[in-house]
């Protein structure tokens, strides 16, 4: 017979940032949550990652999410009891030539229709206004002016933190070895023994696609490693976090005066052995694109690189919906873009858990629309 | 790819190592940051004039037969001032070298880049005026520079060694304050059988502390606390000893040592695995009797396996080659054991004093693990209160640590922090070393200007990711 | 302060440090230099305004880092010496030099 402590009304598995904003929502609904965490908790993507807070740039279909996320960012300190270490900041997108200006335009266009006005287009000018670093190559961008930045580390343990002030269990250090279905309830076998549930949530990230065939669901995910890198420090001459339209970039410089640069660019990752390998060399393509758009980045040195393990889905959109079987919600493949949209996607999973239509559109993220690929 | 073997560190293990490797056919390259070949333990050796043979001595002297013999060695490429920031678990060494970065591959990597100098957490140790005896050491070596009636504090054969020194220069040495413990000796007895049979190193660490005696120099045994004071700069050192004594001396030169331990960033950094010895208190790369590691083509050789002297590294340095030979079809199996036979057992004799040695001179665990207003990770800021108040939060693993509160992510990559760090989290939590575990190191393991990464060419064929 | 203990040779190599000509030995790191020359202050931290000098002179440990003819963040315990540097405290961040090549010291 299984003790009290080996049930609740909804066990999440994953203790990322998406698994910990899942449990305050739940147990703000008043539900018994445990969640089962294989390492420890923000140990890959949600710890190591840039932090950004961004709208800027999304794909259209998680607009109205990220829109709801922002809200939310504006008052970590009500949500979660900690600030999370946001800086509101200018986001930019730099174009370097006038097909990039000109598809931005477009852009904004779309999402002024859709009713968000948060992007728009500036010009030379208002560019060098903005990033009087930016180089002669760029002549425009697409900008927000309130997005920001947090310290993904910390915001996932202010997640985890308050979500226990309301009752909610962590168990670190316990992987799910195998799931089984009885009646209306799901068997998780762990080292401990099992945990039993009618509820499951999994936000097990770049282990997501796993977890999903546990339960019937066909959801390939690929592990990637994409790479970082932080620099030594310098008086702070950059404020926006600047991107680029026609390339992967990203880049920020924190009040300590590093920077930290990112761009798309994978090691290896080897998820079976929590490890990541690095590619230095391949950091060369986005140090590169960094120096083109500004230049006095040259002066600095590369201190550190590190990746960490992230899931991306084939159209690099999340899966955030019900599996085929009843009693499992899934919320993960966020493709390196999860972190800002996280306080707002645990919300839905918390509708999704009781039954309820989600608070924003979630069509696009459904599972099954993997249907026609081999599992994964 | 153009070598067989490139060796990474020029002290007495790569040296060896590589001239054993070339002895036998191979082509190799040698890497080392410093502007010419020695190590630490040999540093400016071929530039010594004989005033610093006479200061530094005869061992030091020796060094020289190792330098002329590579220099002598045509079929290694010797590279000095290269900075050698990264080693894989594909058979590439990243390094940058006259304002270039570059990497290369070969079939065998040797890792001989030596031991670091324990941190010694104290209050007041960041204040300029202070270094590592080590260091001091590196200066007279180097510089013929010496410091005004400096304060030695700590313990360990190099504290005794650089005083020695010191007074064999003609310098005023105002104390030697030493911060060995009882409890250490004690630990040491059951392996005094071991020192016994090196009867002439005990001999020399004697005879320097016979020199430091009759010097005059003011000697305090069994200290329990030391306070560095000062406001920009050192302006005095004061001591407690357990009987109860305590004093302030005026200086403005402070030379620390408490032991010294494997350098292990660029290992680590590359997928070595390691384990805590406790003896030494400090982690070692996990090998077998040819320095291999779990990672293929990885070798590690000299103190960077674990502190066991010059004489050993040249031994250790030898078999790493030897295996690496064998490996790349130079030598066969049978001449590469006969040639090891002598060299196992030389490294046997070399190796009978260390357990001895780690205990007798074990930092005491108040020299580890400082008090709340002792800066702990010295690139950051940070101080004993600051590591101890974010463990109160629940966070106390070293990676989390480090995440929450930056300790570990300054220049040193955690080279002068995360022994202590480690320790403080051992002390608060009551988890083992191995548990514990240490900083999740990454490359660069030396910084790279950004300019140089992003011009960097790689040896081909491409990284296969 | 720290003495040289043999007789230093005939051609020295002079450097400026913040005004001060530093006299170094061939062969000899900017840091023996400057502390022979009576100087151990290298750098101010960023954080704290603390003032930081050369610490484990092999190159591990970065508190001796300088500014050297404009380029920040050098190790002085691992350059040699040249005729004519201009070496300087690196105060708080690195310094930058924007596209005009005029220093700009701090935001």
């Amino acid at each position: 017979m299984k003790t009290n402590s080996h049930t609740a009304d909804v066990i999440i598995i994953g203790g990322g940032i998406h698994g910990c904003s899942a449990a305050l929502h739940i147990a703000r609904r008043g539900l018994k949550v445990i969640v089962l965490e294989k390492d420890y908790v923000a140990r890959h993507a949600s710890g190591v990652n840039a932090g950004g807070v961004r709208r800027l740039g999304r794909n259209l279909a998680e607009v109205p999410i990220a829109q709801a996320a922002w809200e939310l960012w504006q008052d970590m300190p009500a949500l979660v009891d900690d600030d999370c270490g946001y800086r509101s900041s200018r986001y930019l997108k730099v174009a370097r030539n006038e097909t990039e200006l000109s598809e931005a335009r477009s852009r904004v266009g779309k999402l002024n229709a859709m009713g968000f006005k948060h992007e728009e287009v500036i010009d030379r000018e208002t560019l060098r206004e903005l990033l009087p670093a930016a180089s002669e190559s760029c002549i425009g961008a697409l900008h927000v002016d309130a997005d920001g930045a947090a310290s993904p580390f910390r915001t996932t343990l202010a997640f985890k933190r308050r979500a226990e002030a309301l009752g909610v269990r962590f168990e670190e250090g316990m992987p799910v070895l195998g799931v089984k279905r009885q009646g209306d309830i799901w068997i998780l076998e762990t080292p401990v023994g099992q945990f039993v549930t009618p509820s499951v949530v999994n936000t097990c990230g770049a282990w997501g696609g796993k977890l999903a065939s546990w339960f019937g669901d066909n959801l390939p995910i690929e592990a990637r490693a994409p790479m970082l890198v932080i620099t030594s420090r310098m008086p702070v001459f950059v404020e926006p976090v600047v991107g680029a339209l026609g390339a992967a970039l990203s880049f920020k410089q924190y009040d300590n005066g590093t920077i930290l640069i990112g761009g798309g660019v994978c090691g290896a990752a080897y998820p079976d052995e929590n490890r990541t390998r690095l590619d230095l060399a391949g950091l060369t393509t986005f140090l590169k694109t960094a120096r083109a758009i500004i230049p006095a980045v040259k002066h600095t040195h590369v201190v550190r690189a590190w990746a960490g393990i992230e899931g991306y889905t084939a159209d690099k959109l999340p899966v955030i919906g019900r599996g085929e079987e009843p009693g499992i919600v899934h919320a993960f493949g966020f493709s390196a873009h999860g972190f800002q949209l996280a306080p707002a996607v645990g919300s839905i999973v918390s509708h999704l858990v009781m039954g309820e239509t989600p608070n924003l559109p979630i069509e696009p993220f459904r599972v099954g629309r993997f249907d026609a690929l081999p599992m994964g | 790819m153009d070598y067989d073997i490139i060796v990474i560190g020029a002290g007495p293990a790569g040296m060896t190592s590589a001239m054993t490797a070339a002895k036998f056919g191979a082509k190799v390259l040698l890497l080392d940051d410093q502007p010419a070949p020695g190590g630490q333990v040999y540093r400016a050796v071929e530039s010594a004039d004989e005033r610093t043979d006479d200061i530094l001595g005869i061992e030091y002297a020796a060094g020289r037969r190792l330098t002329q013999a590579l220099r002598s060695q045509h079929l290694i490429e010797y590279v000095p001032h290269a900075n050698v920031w990264q080693v894989t678990d594909g058979h590439e060494v990243g390094f940058s070298s006259g304002g270039s970065a570059r990497l290369l591959r070969a079939p065998w990597i040797i890792l001989a880049t030596g031991a670091i100098e324990r941190p010694f957490p104290i209050p007041g140790w960041t204040l300029p005026g202070v270094m590592m005896a080590g260091g001091a050491q590196a200066l007279l070596k180097v510089s013929g520079l010496v410091a005004d009636a400096p304060v030695f504090a700590g313990s360990g054969p190099l504290l005794y060694l650089v005083a020695y020194q010191y007074l064999k220069a003609g310098a005023k040495v105002a104390a030697l304050l030493d911060t060995s413990i009882k409890s250490s000796r004690l630990k040491a007895l059951p392996h005094v059988g071991g020192a016994l049979s090196r009867w002439d190193m005990l001999s020399k660490g004697r005879s320097w502390m016979a020199k430091i005696r009759k010097s005059g120099t003011q000697i305090a045994n069994n200290v329990t606390e030391l306070r560095i004071h000062g406001k920009s700069a050192v302006n005095g050192i004061s001591y407690q000893t357990q009987k109860g004594l305590s004093q302030e001396i005026k200086t403005e030169n402070i030379f620390l040592h408490q032991g010294v331990v494997p350098n292990v960033n660029l290992a680590m950094a590359a997928g070595i695995e390691h384990f805590w010895h406790s003896a030494q208190l400090c982690w070692h790369p996990k090998i077998d009797a040819w320095g291999r590691t779990n990672v293929d083509g990885l070798v590690v050789a000299g103190d960077g396996m674990g502190i066991g002297g010059a004489e050993a590294a040249q031994a250790t340095g030898q078999l790493a080659a030897l295996g690496c030979l064998a490996e790349l079809g130079k030598i066969d199996v049978a001449d590469c054991e006969n040639q090891a036979k002598s060299v196992s057992a030389a490294l046997v004799r070399e190796k009978s004093i260390r357990p001895f040695l780690d205990y007798w001179f074990q930092p005491a665990l108040h020299f580890r693990v400082p008090s709340d207003e002792t800066i702990v990770c010295r690139c950051e800021e940070l101080t004993a209160q600051d590591i101890r108040d974010v463990i109160d939060m629940g966070i106390a693993g070293p990676n989390q640590l480090k995440s929450y509160c930056r300790a570990g992510m300054g220049l040193c990559q955690g080279r002068y922090c995360g022994l202590t760090v480690q320790e403080i989290i051992g002390q608060e939590t009551g988890r083992e070393p191995e548990d514990i575990g240490y900083y999740r190191l990454r490359p660069p393991i030396k910084p790279i200007p950004l300019d140089e990464l992003a011009e960097m060419e790689a040896d081909p064929p491409a990284n296969e990711n | 302060m720290f003495r040289r203990i043999s007789k230093p040779q005939t051609n020295p190599i002079m450097l400026d440090f913040e005004g001060q000509t530093i006299y170094a030995q061939p062969g000899e790191t900017i840091a023996a230099a400057l502390l022979a020359g009576g100087v151990n202050k290298f750098r101010v931290t960023q954080e704290k305004g603390s003032e930081r000098g050369p610490f484990c002179m092999m190159g591990v440990c970065f508190e001796c880092l300088v500014v050297i003819d404009e380029q920040p963040n050098q190790q002085a315990c691992q350059i040699l010496v040249e005729p004519g540097m201009k070496v300087r405290r690196q105060r708080g961040a690195a310094e930058v030099v924007p596209l005009g090549g005029e220093v700009d010291h701090g935001l």
